[in-house]
């Protein structure tokens, strides 16, 4: 039965019924070529993915991913316009992102403030200086640069974004799982005030938290980049949306503490599945968005709900305490 | 009344009179606020019932409570900071003339003037309360329950966060209450209080009713000895006395605005210091101070006879201080993460190289730890919310064993732990200081404190009242100091 | 007053005279019409927005929860052309009160955090209302004229200005939520709420209900403030409708001085805060810096409300000597 207690459970069988679904849906579906071709479209909302379980994990949340990825996207479209060579240029906006990321995190747990008010904020603010560095204008990309999604990888008919993926999920997944800031990063999601007791330094974990996901936000920037030729202001609008959605369904908390990189990376091929199935259907995009929201919000209640028998089941004492509105703020001083 | 399968407190007979104040006392955790909140419908007895007016009452809530007239007023005031206190006194109730016009806001401030001035306190019914002392906010908590016209007030600890003239004015308070017929019960620890202001005194002990004394026919030390009660336990061994090595850990004039001042002791190596005192004396507040959670005002920490400033716990912990704090569930431990993460927490650093965690030695490292401390467990996998209290105090020991500490400060090791693993504990501490750590202990249970302990050093109401060594440290002599019973050794009178 | 309404009520001023010195167009009458237009919507929700956050919660899908009521309303005038205006606001309030309700079951009784569920339902919304239009706008003509007189009429004329019959509905919802939160017991219990849950819990306030509550009535407003927009506008198109509208009035409460971590705001404030905002968008195109700019200034004011307010409450507290 223990496979069954396993959080990745729901989302591996989700994704069986998704596949399942969508061959009768559209002969095209089980298509592998077509399939392979389309996953470049969810590479971004993975990487991003991967940042969010992070911060998730912590006991926070970052609304900004979304924003940062267009920011930095037309950062580095604005850095080889201007003659940038392209290795400096990349890696700038790598440090873009990271620094980026750093406010969040600096401004959360030097302040004290909810992270969901101060990423509101930053997702405006980073939208809005995005929207400032190119206006309506689409900045094009050197050609060269360019259309990675038909690049594949060393004769495999894998498309490169995939393969970049794959790679920074196991890199990712090893932070969390194997380091101490990974460890640190379960503790203070689970309990701060025991974390901070056991001499983990909670501030600077959050920070590192943010900033990462800021560094894999720059990425997927540059990944946009590339796909599209162009960089825009409007880049992955609302991506944040199936971005959380794929990281609760994949099984991690919304309160922190617990959750893994696998269950978010099968939650977004789930996310992905459930797209390309209603793409083949000639299903709207703002529908889609309706669904993957819908998607969201019934994941979390089910989640709560299974805790809440668990927790019955447990017998909690009657001196635990009573569950608060909003994980997310702490009580007056 | 049991919580988590433990009996809290059982068998209680308790009778609140019309015109009279009942005072409820015992040592720290012998039941006295459980007993006041059962009464106030916040907690519900498992047996048992409460009788008002000599009808059998049910309270699912305080609500219910209030309703019938019984009030509680809590040591840390519940009051919400950002209203008025007009508004806190009359919340849920504010006076409504017509549904037009809705609240009436002046009337409610001079109806909470009137309560106010009958309390006999000068507080501006438009002040907002988050600009209030503690006192004060007792005293808006006090005037909610008499707009509800309470008649039976239960009031817990409530002089534990007020200076000595705010008790005298709570007193004389508490006095007019009496004389206008209201049943007051008085949970307290301070005995010269309770000798003041007292008609009755039931006394409590390990959950018990343990003797109910008429306070013009007992004595301070009869109350002491029925507090106390039990002998001194024989299964605790003493270790060999210190060697005379220079002191490990000096605190000097340590001082923490609103918590404690002028703190001074000393711990050698291969010695056992406890820390009495009352809740609310300072002594958490110290050990705090010393493993840098807080920062104090004034005054020094010396490691090896060197100043040292600790800012943050992983400072104090280079230095060599681990602490194990009071609150295992909330402070102590990740309740849903394995033994083998909790324990190997705060040296997950140095498991690793390059941030990369060695999980072959944490596991081997945890697994060692926990078998010497005689821990029972299935496998090292294993959430530690599933083990026992008794269990769970021991993965928080190897936790700072684990960082190879030279000063071990333990907060109420014991607490909500078996009688077995509870002997397990005190054997494991005495090994330690055989080993020639430096072992600070703050315990409720004195007992347990005296039969460790070298040298006692006893607060009172922040302060440091007298220091004791272990043949002249006998339960009355410590409660007598901690209830303020002696001049300070050190420094006069406070 | 208190002192953070008198500092939004600076920075008003600040703002209104600074844009008047550099462009003096800013004071003449197109600017301040389109000034008094705008701020109805903002007052509106705001009004809604302000009772979540006091306690402790958020709703970012009010622009969709707008939208979707505009789109609602929009489409049943176009199909009952001779309906009195009436039966459009009922519509409208209707559909509101029903989005609303969904987000305040969620979070009331689903225990789900306030910014995931209207993260949710801001997608979800959004979606709703492709499906409902089909993609498709509703035009002018498809509105009745004595909608859109709301906006081009109004009680007082002075000079070229004129105080639109939206604002008038505004401060009279605005008058309506001042008389809620200061005069009933209910909209007190909102403030004890945020103030301290626990406590609240303890002296018997129904928690789950008034959670419930602020949702739903910030549901009703938007539903209000989507037939308001079809007025001041004149079309409801699918995508645009009530877009980003979230983002400027959590703006508009915060610097109005609503606590984030609740509690504690005022009406006033709102009102000012909303004015601010309103001030601020016409100001930026007045003085001819680009629309573009919009989102970074909305952004800026979030986060630099929140900072100001965290370190003035930081050293209140030290001076005051709490620890």
């Amino acid at each position: 039965m223990k496979w069954f207690a396993r959080r990745e459970t729901v989302p591996t069988i989700l994704v069986l019924l998704a596949f399942i679904a969508g061959a009768i849906e559209s002969p095209y579906f089980l298509d592998f070529h077509y399939l392979l071709d389309s996953s470049s479209l969810y590479v971004e909302t993975g990487l991003l993915a991967l940042g969010m379980t992070l911060v998730i994990v912590s006991g926070q949340i970052d609304l900004s991913v979304a924003s940062t990825m267009a920011l930095t996207a037309c950062t580095a479209a604005k850095l080889l316009a201007l003659g940038w060579p392209t290795p400096v240029a990349l890696l700038t906006t790598a440090i873009v992102g990271i620094l980026l990321g750093s406010i969040n995190g600096l401004l959360i747990s030097g302040l004290k403030l909810p992270s969901f008010v101060v990423t509101l904020g930053t997702m405006a603010a980073y939208r809005g200086a995005a929207q400032v560095m190119l206006g309506a204008q689409s900045q094009k990309i050197p050609t060269n640069l360019s259309g990675i999604d038909f690049v594949r990888t060393l004769g495999t008919p894998i498309p490169l974004p995939l393969t970049i993926l794959v790679v920074m999920a196991i890199l990712v997944g090893l932070v969390l799982h194997r380091t101490v800031l990974g460890r640190w990063i379960y503790a203070v999601g689970t309990n701060n005030r025991a974390s901070l007791y056991s001499g983990i330094p909670t501030a600077k974990v959050t920070v590192w938290v943010f900033a990462i996901s800021g560094g894999l936000a720059a990425m997927a920037g540059t990944l946009i980049d590339s796909r599209l030729g162009v960089a825009r202001f409007d880049h992955a609008r609302g991506l944040e949306v199936d971005v959380i959605t794929a990281v609760v369904l994949g099984g991690t908390a919304i309160s922190g503490g617990s959750g893994s990189i696998l269950g978010s990376m099968l939650a977004l091929l789930l996310v992905a599945l459930i797209r390309i199935g209603m793409g083949l259907a000639n299903v709207t995009a703002e529908y889609q968005l309706a669904v993957v929201g819908t998607l969201l919000v019934i994941t979390v209640i089910v989640g709560n709900l299974s805790e809440k028998i668990a927790n019955s089941r447990s017998r909690r004492s009657p001196l635990a305490p009573s569950p608060t509105l909003t994980p997310s703020q702490e009580p007056h001083p | 009344m049991a919580f988590g399968g433990q009996e809290v407190v059982k068998g209680v007979d308790i009778e609140l009179h019309a015109g009279e104040v009942h005072a409820i006392v015992g040592e720290n955790g012998a039941g006295k606020s459980t007993v006041a909140k059962l009464i106030a419908g916040v907690h519900q007895p498992t047996a048992g019932e409460i009788r008002l007016n000599g009808k059998a009452v049910h309270l699912e809530n305080p609500r219910q409570a209030i309703h019938l007239g019984i009030a509680l007023i809590h040591q840390e005031p519940l009051t919400f900071p950002d209203l008025d206190v007009a508004e806190n006194i009359f919340v849920g109730h504010q006076p409504i003339r017509n549904p037009l016009s809705g609240i009436d806001w002046n009337s409610m401030r001079r109806s909470a003037k009137a309560i106010l001035d009958e309390l006999g306190v000068s507080i501006d019914p438009k002040a907002r309360v988050s600009d209030l002392s503690v006192a004060d906010q007792q005293m808006v908590e006090l005037a909610c329950a008499l707009s509800h016209d309470a008649k039976v007030l239960l009031m817990d600890e409530t002089t534990a966060s007020l200076t000595p003239k705010e008790v005298a004015e709570l007193f004389g308070i508490v006095r007019r209450l009496k004389s206008q017929g209201k049943a007051i019960a008085f949970v307290s620890h301070h005995l010269d209080e309770i000798f003041e202001i007292a008609d009755r005194i039931t006394v409590m002990r390990d959950g018990e009713k343990v003797g109910e004394l008429i306070p013009s026919q007992t004595t301070i030390d009869e109350l002491i000895r029925l507090m106390v009660g039990r002998s001194v336990d024989a299964s605790v061994k003493t270790h060999q006395t210190v060697i005379d090595a220079p002191p490990l850990l000096k605190v000097e004039n340590l001082t923490r605005t609103g918590q404690f001042r002028n703190v001074s002791f000393e711990v050698r190596p291969g010695e056992i210091v406890g820390l009495a005192g009352l809740v609310g004396a300072g002594r958490t507040e110290v050990c705090r101070t010393i493993f840098g959670i807080d920062q104090p005002s004034s005054g020094s920490i010396q490691i090896d006879g060197k100043k040292i400033s600790v800012r943050k716990p992983t400072d104090a912990m280079e230095l060599g201080v681990a602490f194990v704090p009071e609150d295992r569930q909330h402070e102590g431990l990740l309740m849903p993460m394995s033994i083998e993460h909790n324990a190997t927490l705060a040296i997950l650093s140095k498991l690793a190289k390059f941030g990369w965690v060695d999980r072959k030695r944490e596991n081997k490292l945890a697994r060692e730890f926990a078998e010497k401390l005689q821990t029972a467990f299935r496998n090292v996998s294993q959430p530690v919310r599933e083990l026992s209290g008794g269990n769970q105090q021991k993965i928080v020991l190897a936790k700072w064993l684990l960082t190879e500490p030279r000063l071990l400060i333990l907060d109420e090791p014991t607490r909500g732990v078996d009688v077995g693993a509870k002997d397990e504990v005190h054997r494991l501490i005495l090994q330690l200081v055989d080993q020639g750590l430096a072992l600070l202990v703050v315990s409720s249970d004195l007992p347990e404190l005296l039969a460790l302990c070298d040298r006692v050093i006893v607060m009172h109401e922040g302060s440091v009242i007298q220091e004791l060594n272990r043949d002249e440290a006998t339960p009355e002599r410590v409660m007598q100091a901690a209830t303020g019973q002696v001049t300070s050794a050190k420094g006069g009178p406070i | 007053m208190k002192h953070r309404e008198i500092r939004t009520l600076a920075l008003l001023l600040i703002v209104i005279v600074g844009a008047a010195l550099r462009a003096p167009r800013f004071i003449e009458a197109t600017s301040i019409n389109s000034i008094l237009l705008w701020a109805p919507l903002l007052i509106v929700v705001g009004m809604g927005q302000m009772l979540v956050i006091v306690t402790r919660g958020i709703d970012v899908s009010v622009g969709s929860m707008v939208g979707l009521s505009a789109m609602a309303s929009g489409m049943f005038l176009r199909s009952h052309p001779n309906t009195p205006l009436v039966w459009g606001v009922a519509v409208a309030l209707l559909v509101g009160a029903a989005l609303g309700a969904i987000n305040a079951s969620v979070i009331a009784y689903g225990r789900v955090p306030a910014i995931i569920a209207t993260l949710g339902s801001l997608s979800a919304y959004r979606g709703l209302i492709f499906i409902l239009s089909h993609g498709v706008q509703v035009d002018s003509n498809d509105l009745p004229d004595s909608l859109s007189r709301w906006s081009s009429e109004g009680p007082i004329h002075l000079g070229g200005v004129t105080v639109p019959w939206l604002l008038v509905a505004a401060l009279g919802i605005a008058a309506l939520a001042a008389w809620f939160v200061r005069r009933t017991r209910t909209g007190r219990d909102i403030f004890s709420l945020g103030s301290h849950p626990e406590a609240a819990r303890l002296r018997g306030i129904p928690v789950t209900r008034i959670t419930f509550l602020v949702y739903a009535i910030t549901g009703a407003l938007c539903g209000l403030a989507g037939l308001m927009y079809a007025s001041r506008f004149g079309f409801v198109n699918p995508g645009t409708a009530g877009q980003g509208l979230e983002l400027i009035v959590i703006a508009a409460v915060v610097i109005g001085g609503v606590n984030v971590t609740g509690g504690s705001g005022s009406v006033v404030g709102v009102l000012l805060g909303c004015f601010l905002l309103g001030v601020i968008n016409v100001a930026l195109s007045v003085l001819g810096i680009d629309a573009t700019w919009q989102q970074l200034v909305y952004g800026s004011v979030i986060l630099i409300a929140v900072i100001l307010d965290t370190l003035a409450r930081r050293s209140a507290m030290r001076t005051s000597g709490a620890i």
